[in-house]
């Protein structure tokens, strides 16, 4: 894909990707899941609270692609949780700056989280703050900040926002 | 070990003293009340902040003892208050935001305010409005404040205190644990960050779950699977004299052999792979003393965390019987250079809801709520290590864990 000449096909282009990347995460399909990310991107899930502070711990902070994919060994092999999935809900993207092949965007999510069980509850809402780059003609996340609207995390956050 | 009943003769601690747990001390509700009675609102300790966090006259923190809300606030002095976050008229909460600065505290409802020793100040409407209503004459405002907690500092920890009658701070804690707390804030204090995970068990069973570390190698798959931390690795556990405080630490440099392991064939040496990021894992050896690994408890409810380079304090928070909640806040030094923030923010991720070596610690106290309906009268097992808590130069023991237990009976008369 090329870089977007304009906002009109940058709006375009950041939400197919991130239609793509909720039906990844969602479908469980999470050893592609770093592929939607630059060898050295940055990925980190934070608070509202926290983002605003200029605090940076995140409950997830990646600088490399191999760290996500780090980050799906341990999910399928060592970490122990109950099965579960997610359904996400992404807002039209508003998009930023565009500078070269980057372009800065914003969506608004929602996350049902679904038990195996079968219960399903919110488990999480907020924005992706997102740096999506276009150099390799496929489209990617160079930055993907997921600020959450609370700070609270019920029980654990195994599988990826 | 004599038998007693508790508040409703439902939880009688058996005979065999701290090796056996009654169930029914996460499902009853006499027991959360009396807790809050007699532990939180007790001769205990309990954490409120960090002094970094309120630098400056007025600033104020809101937080809990136990379930009780709490306002902790730095008054013109420079001197620490911590009170009740409850107005003396009607019982509104005052503080409603979790930090703010304020040269005086007022309540929404009816604008009573305080100032920041908690003395009750202004009263509105007291001489009533046109020469109608008002308070009485009798009523007087100095004769009304907002409950005080004890205060005391340590190496800038903050504590508080319901009972006046609780032990100097440094008593409490005895010189074995406060020479490790403060090992971990040696220089002043920078935070990194909040976050806040929600448990679906009882307060009790994380903090026993902090001191089991037992489980650590088995339960976490992530922790042996990368050899970041064994068992058969020196270190050991200080139980304090009261059994209520503990150190769990290991160290690396003097590995033992690995045959337990091999013997016991544990899930957690089964299915080696290598990361492909491993840069998490080259931490700094940043208080010069080759532990990597130290977990500390403070009665009731502090647990102080480190982990490689990753620094935390967590504030376990009682929400009901069945729920609790895990306040992480996460901390560098204010003289730290941007590699070591760096570090501490990757190894982050091994620790917190989503911590590769402790996300199953959220869930495992619900799998032990979730089987309580059937528990009755029933006792866990609380063996490893023998019969008593004192300190032992083995990790594989639930010592500290019988120590938590030791300090709660004194306490509660359980």
């Amino acid at each position: 894909m090329a870089i977007p000449a304009d906002e009109l096909q940058a709006g375009h282009a950041v939400a197919n990707l991130l239609a793509d990347y909720a039906a990844c995460v969602d479908s469980d399909a999470l050893e592609r899941w770093p592929d939607f990310f630059t060898e050295d991107c940055v990925y980190r899930i934070t608070s509202a609270f926290n983002y605003s502070r200029n605090l940076p711990i995140g409950i997830i902070h990646a600088d490399s692609k191999r760290m996500l994919e780090d980050r799906v060994a341990a999910l399928r092999k060592a970490n122990i949780y109950e099965k579960q999935g997610y359904r996400h809900i992404v807002s039209v993207p508003r998009i930023g700056r565009r500078e070269g092949a980057i372009v800065e965007a914003e969506a608004g999510f929602l996350v049902v989280r679904i038990l195996a069980e079968g219960s399903f509850d919110l488990f999480a809402t907020g924005r992706y703050v997102d740096r999506v780059d276009f150099a390799a003609g496929k489209p990617r996340f160079a930055a993907k900040i997921v600020v959450l609207d609370s700070e609270k995390i019920d029980t654990l956050l195994a599988i990826p926002l | 070990m004599s038998s007693s009943a508790n508040a409703r003769g439902l939880a009688i601690w058996p005979e065999a003293g701290l090796t056996r747990v009654p169930y029914a001390l996460y499902s009853d509700p006499a027991i959360y009340g009396r807790e809050r009675e007699r532990l939180f609102m007790g001769p205990t300790w309990n954490y409120l902040a960090l002094e970094c966090e309120i630098p400056k006259p007025g600033d104020f923190k809101s937080t809990f003892v136990g379930d009780v809300p709490v306002i902790v606030v730095r008054d013109a002095d420079g001197r620490i208050n911590a009170f009740e976050n409850r107005c003396v008229h009607r019982g509104a909460l005052l503080c409603l935001e979790r930090f703010g600065n304020a040269r005086a505290l007022t309540c929404v409802y009816h604008a009573w305010s305080y100032d920041l020793k908690g003395q009750l100040k202004g009263v509105a409407f007291q001489n009533g409005v046109k020469g109608a209503g008002g308070m009485p004459p009798e009523f007087r405002r100095d004769e009304h404040r907002l409950r005080p907690l004890k205060v005391e500092s340590f190496a800038g920890l903050v504590f508080g205190s319901f009972d006046p009658a609780t032990a100097p701070l440094a008593d409490y804690l005895g010189p074995e644990i406060a020479a490790r707390v403060r090992r971990v804030l040696p220089r002043p204090v920078k935070v990194l960050g909040y976050y806040t995970q929600v448990l679906r068990n009882n307060w009790k069973l994380y903090i026993e779950n902090v001191k089991d570390s037992y489980h650590a190698s088995i339960l976490h798959l992530f922790f042996t699977t990368f050899r970041i931390n064994r068992l058969s690795q020196s270190g050991g556990i200080i139980v304090d004299e009261s059994g209520g405080h503990h150190v769990s630490y290991s160290m690396v440099g003097k590995q033992g052999g690995d045959g337990e392991y091999a013997a016991a064939a544990l899930r957690a040496d089964s299915d080696q792979f290598g990361l492909k990021d491993p840069t998490f894992l080259s931490g700094r050896d940043e208080f010069a003393d080759d532990i990597t690994l130290q977990i500390l408890t403070v009665f009731p409810t502090l647990v102080l965390q480190q982990i490689n380079n990753c620094l935390a304090v967590r504030q376990i928070l009682p929400k009901g019987l069945d729920r609790a909640e895990i306040v992480w806040t996460y901390y560098g030094f204010e003289d730290d250079d941007a590699a070591l923030v760096a570090m501490r923010l990757k190894q982050a991720n091994m620790v917190g809801p989503a911590g590769y070596i402790s996300m199953e610690d959220g869930a495992v106290g619900a799998f032990v709520q979730r089987a309580l309906p059937g528990a009755g009268d029933d006792r866990s097992i609380v063996m490893m290590g023998g019969t008593g808590a004192e300190s032992q130069p083995t990790r594989a023991t639930e010592t500290s864990i019988r120590g938590f237990w030791k300090a709660y009976r004194g306490l509660m008369d359980v």
